[in-house]
């Protein structure tokens, strides 16, 4: 049924697709190299989608839409705002390196990257299981294209092979757990499974089996051991601009159907998934932090270091329901949420210096190409110093207070377990911290090798500092977001 | 904005302003500020002490504002006669640091001054931190400008040790984070020291918590066997970073078991209590003979700090009056003498460029002003009586005395190895006839090097002769705690 109120739960998306559109059109036309109209054009629709997102949230939208077919709730419209935001900084510090590397011929890079953030927003916002579906498939066509741009590259393209191979065979796995589950339940609406299952009329191995496939595409997706191959190689492989673009606003809507399909889906089934995701964490903290130390490659330690963060992220999601126990899911849920926007904000700063970093013909992609950068660019030494610490969790960086609070929610079980769990988690931490300190000291302890100081034009200097510094002050006043993801995730759970 | 406050932001809000400034065009204009910021920063924190309360055991210059209302945590600080001195010490020793750094650091001269000044604001918040996710905040922080001040200007094993010095007192202090989110849970939700002091809790988990808290203390005191990182990490830091090293982040660790390891877990205290104290006489024993076969003049003072530290946490576990005023005494002339020593140390580094005892002798021919200031702070190093040394070691040692005769005993013999090994050097580096080229082409110390010396050597003095200013504003709050830790709280 479509009445007028469905309208407004597609507002943003249909303006995104609209303006994605008219971009691609108005591209035809643009001659000049660096491609000014489009990609200011494309900022606009972003940063209105963006401000759309937030009038959403901020006015506490909570609609179904289309027979409940979309969702727009205030943790959905929360994680498309900060999701088109990070495409936006993404495409503001990839302008430069895509120009000089000749994937600017086309519009290609603005108009894919407007398309995957149109998949992003169904993931999000999708209340069905093939919604949900199609808006996966969406985002990860427009990224196997991106991650192939550079097509006479060669490392770039076996790159997109391999990950169109994997993620094929992922989003296989996650339709077939879905088909699994709508064979059991008779639908394929998010809400209606949940009350199926929780009547109990369903045999529970039937949906166990769907769940397994289920949690193993979205694992995929995440990119948590033993599901995280592709992760490495296609890190390494991508332009850094295409890395940026896969590794940053994608995690949001990861999270977002992770939640969708276990929370709201399954959460019946709490007990059975959390288990799996308490393996799937155990392992990625293990592998990623392990794994990271022997990297000499940046783009390839910063992935294995994702499989980490993502481990810690799913400490969160199963610490959900405690002995049957659903009081402090949303506290849960939220420290999970709280964790991968701070995880993304930092990923950007990151590889935004590693962007400013590579020049024409000179990738910066070794750990030895930032030796001495406190010597010739103070300033965005000090900012990647920041990301690395936050990402390491020390404070007062905001990625102390993701830790903290994921940490948190995993010891207020009181179980001993958990709280066993929480030492591994810190005890790799600090395995993690070895890592990260190592950057440090290339930028800070080596002499350089090169001596010029980085260019960087206006709006990447501005946006680059905005968001150094956003990672120092969120964990001086890390309440407020601490605060909007709580609110976004309870209102969720109850609506 | 409170007193307190300024006293922590003040220092830190210089730290920031050099930080920007920049690159090393402007480095006369970088020291004079840092110089007017350590000078401020230190005269904020005076009328904590002019303005103390005497004969209260109660917070005192208490500020409390809702800090992240997600976890129910407050910026909470405030002072008691426990913490007042180690304010005060913290922004003396930085403003000693910045003086003694003025010519000797020519490279990257902001980052160098803005650390230090950065640092001794963060190390004036764990001392002044009432709410225990503060504290870990301020706690875990300081390492990040340490790490830097290791890595950036130490000596040829910087790497090394900046690594040594960071990931061994990380270990530490991320067990203590779990301890600490374990008391947020079990306390109903609040990192509210005072509330975690009342909280009764079993026996095992006291013992958990106590161990998860000594293993982030223990390292930073540092307490034997978890001492090994100190030597190598002194050896290797510039001058500055030795002096607040072993000056005040030593000293963090030592205050965290009077604020959280005692009064969170005083049964489990008492009950490791042996425990304690076995490892604390290891360090002033063991460590003291380990000391004097040093060659390295940073190493053996680094291994000294760890024998003196032994008093100090020797002190704490004896649970008396004398023994904790004492440990906190010694806390704070080992703050000022182990600044003296370092400082001492790089005045003949940044001259010769060596630190083996062997490339010295017979400095006292060229340079004797210099000797002399030597000479007071080698005797307050074995704890001479009239120097600051003195005081906290003889009370402790009577502490001992009381508790068991042959526990007084041994830590008496202490000071003797105390005194071998520090006159020892002292004869081999300063006495004696010239012994090369280098010694004899030593310049005494200029006008600089005499101001740092003169502000160290009048507390050092004063303290010894003196203590009692030292001594009376710590009576109520040790009071205090001692009868907080004698009851239990066992449920």
């Amino acid at each position: 049924m479509i009445d007028q109120y469905s309208w407004i739960t597609v507002y943003p998306e249909i303006i995104l697709l609209a303006l994605a559109c008219l971009i691609l059109l108005v591209d035809l036309g643009v001659k000049t190299a660096g491609r000014s109209t489009t990609y200011w054009m494309t900022l606009a629709t972003l940063a209105l989608v963006a401000g759309i997102q937030a009038e959403y949230a901020l006015s506490g939208l909570n609609q179904y839409g289309f027979s409940k077919l979309i969702v727009s709730d205030q943790m959905g419209n929360w994680l498309k705002c900060f999701a088109a935001l990070a495409v936006l900084v993404t495409l503001v510090y990839s302008r430069q390196y895509a120009g000089e590397r000749d994937m600017l011929r086309g519009g290609e890079l603005f108009t894919l990257s407007l398309f995957g953030l149109l998949g992003i927003f169904l993931m999000i916002g999708g209340n069905n299981f093939l919604v949900i579906y199609m808006g996966l498939e969406l985002l990860t066509l427009s990224s196997y294209a991106l991650v192939a741009l550079r097509r006479d590259s060669l490392v770039a393209t076996e790159a997109a092979m391999k990950y169109f191979v994997l993620g094929a065979m992922a989003s296989g796995f996650l339709l077939y757990g879905m088909s699994m589950l709508y064979g059991a339940t008779g639908t394929l609406d998010v809400n209606e499974v949940a009350q199926v299952i929780a009547s109990g009329r369903i045999q529970h191995q039937v949906l166990v089996f769907g769940l397994v496939f289920v949690v193993a595409g979205l694992a995929f997706k995440l990119g948590v051991v033993p599901f995280h191959m592709w992760i490495p190689d296609v890190y390494q492989g991508a332009p850094t601009a295409v890395t940026l673009l896969i590794g940053a606003a994608p995690k949001l809507a990861a999270f977002a159907i992770v939640i969708r399909l276990l929370v709201e889906g399954m959460l019946p089934l709490a007990l059975d998934w959390q288990q799996m995701l308490m393996l799937l964490s155990i392992a990625s903290l293990l592998v990623g932090n392990l794994a990271a130390i022997a990297q000499t490659n940046l783009k390839r330690m910063l992935a294995f270091s994702t499989i980490s963060q993502m481990g810690f992220v799913l400490l969160g999601l199963m610490s959900g329901v405690i002995n049957g126990n659903s009081m402090s899911s949303a506290d849960a849920y939220g420290s999970s949420m709280f964790y991968i926007l701070t995880y993304v904000l930092t990923t950007l700063a990151t590889f935004g210096v590693i962007l400013l970093l590579s020049r024409k013909g000179f990738e910066s992609e070794e750990i030895s190409d930032f030796a001495g950068l406190n010597q010739r660019s103070p300033m965005y030494a000090a900012v990647m110093a920041v990301c690395l610490f936050s990402l390491a969790g020390i404070p007062p960086m905001v990625g102390f207070y993701a830790k903290l609070s994921v940490l948190q929610a995993l010891v207020s079980s009181g179980e001993a377990m958990h709280i066993g769990l929480a030492v591994f988690a810190v005890m790799m931490s600090l395995v993690g911290a070895f890592y990260y300190l190592r950057v440090v000291k290339v930028m800070y302890f080596d002499a350089p090798v090169q001596t010029e100081a980085l260019q960087a034009g206006n709006d990447v200097r501005v946006v680059l500092s905005i968001n150094g510094a956003l990672v120092l002050v969120l964990g001086l006043f890390p309440g407020g977001l601490m605060a909007l993801c709580a609110r976004a995730v309870s209102s969720m759970m109850a609506g | 904005m409170g007193l307190l406050s300024l006293a922590i932001w003040m220092p830190i809000a210089f730290g920031v302003i050099l930080l920007a400034l920049g690159r090393d065009e402007h480095a006369g204009v970088v020291r004079w500020l840092a110089l007017v910021g350590a000078l401020a920063s230190f005269l904020v924190t005076l009328p904590l002490y002019s303005g103390f309360q005497l004969n209260t055991a109660a917070m005192q210059f208490v500020e409390r504002e809702p800090w992240i209302g997600r976890f129910n945590v407050f910026y909470h600080v405030g002072l008691d006669g426990i913490s007042l001195w180690l304010v005060l010490l913290t922004a003396f020793i930085n403003l000693v640091v910045v003086i003694a750094g003025w010519e000797v650091i020519t490279r990257k001269v902001n980052q160098y001054m803005g650390a230090f000044m950065i640092l001794s604001g963060l190390m004036i918040g764990v001392f002044s931190a009432l709410d225990g996710l503060l504290f870990y905040v301020f706690f875990e922080a300081t390492l990040i400008p340490m790490y830097l001040i290791i890595g950036i200007w130490g000596g040829p094993n910087k790497i090394y040790a900046a690594f040594k010095f960071f990931l061994y007192t990380l270990l530490g202090s991320l067990l203590m984070l779990v301890a600490l989110i374990f008391l947020y849970t079990k306390s109903g939700g609040s990192f509210d020291l005072a509330t975690w002091h009342k909280l009764p809790l079993g026996g095992t988990t006291q013992t958990l918590l106590f161990f998860a808290f000594l293993a982030a203390f223990a390292v930073k005191v540092p307490m034997w066997p978890v001492h090994t990182w100190l030597p190598d990490v002194h050896v290797e830091a510039p001058t500055g970073g030795s002096a607040v090293l072993a000056a005040i982040m030593l000293k963090l660790g030592a205050y965290g078991f009077l604020r959280f390891s005692l009064p969170i877990a005083p049964d489990a205290s008492r009950e490791w209590a042996w425990l304690m104290i076995a490892l604390s006489l290891v360090a002033v024993i063991y460590v003291g003979l380990v000391a004097m076969v040093q060659k390295d003049m940073k190493k053996l003072v680094a291994y000294s700090s760890v024998a003196h530290m032994g008093f100090v946490t020797l002190g704490f576990f004896v649970f008396s009056d004398l023994g904790v005023s004492g440990g906190i005494v010694q806390m704070i002339a080992h703050g000022f003498v182990s600044a003296a020593m370092f400082l001492c140390i790089g005045v003949l580094y940044d001259r010769v460029h060596s630190r083996e005892i062997a490339s010295y002798g017979g400095v006292v021919n060229t340079m004797p002003r210099f000797t002399a200031f030597a000479l007071l702070f080698a005797m307050a190093n074995c704890g001479l009586p009239a120097t600051a040394g003195f005081v906290g070691e003889w009370m402790v040692i009577l502490a001992a005395v009381k508790a068991n005769f042959w526990l007084g005993l041994g830590a008496a013999t202490a000071l003797i190895f105390g005194a071998a090994y520090t006159l020892w050097m002292f004869k081999r580096v300063y006495l004696g006839a010239v012994a090369n080229d280098d010694v004899k082409g030593l310049s005494d110390i200029n006008a600089r090097e005499f101001l740092t010396l003169t502000l160290l050597a009048i507390p050092v003095l004063y303290m010894g002769v003196y203590p009692k200013p030292f001594t009376d504003v710590m009576n109520s709050s040790v009071a205090e705690l001692l009868k907080h830790v004698a009851l239990t709280k066992l449920n």
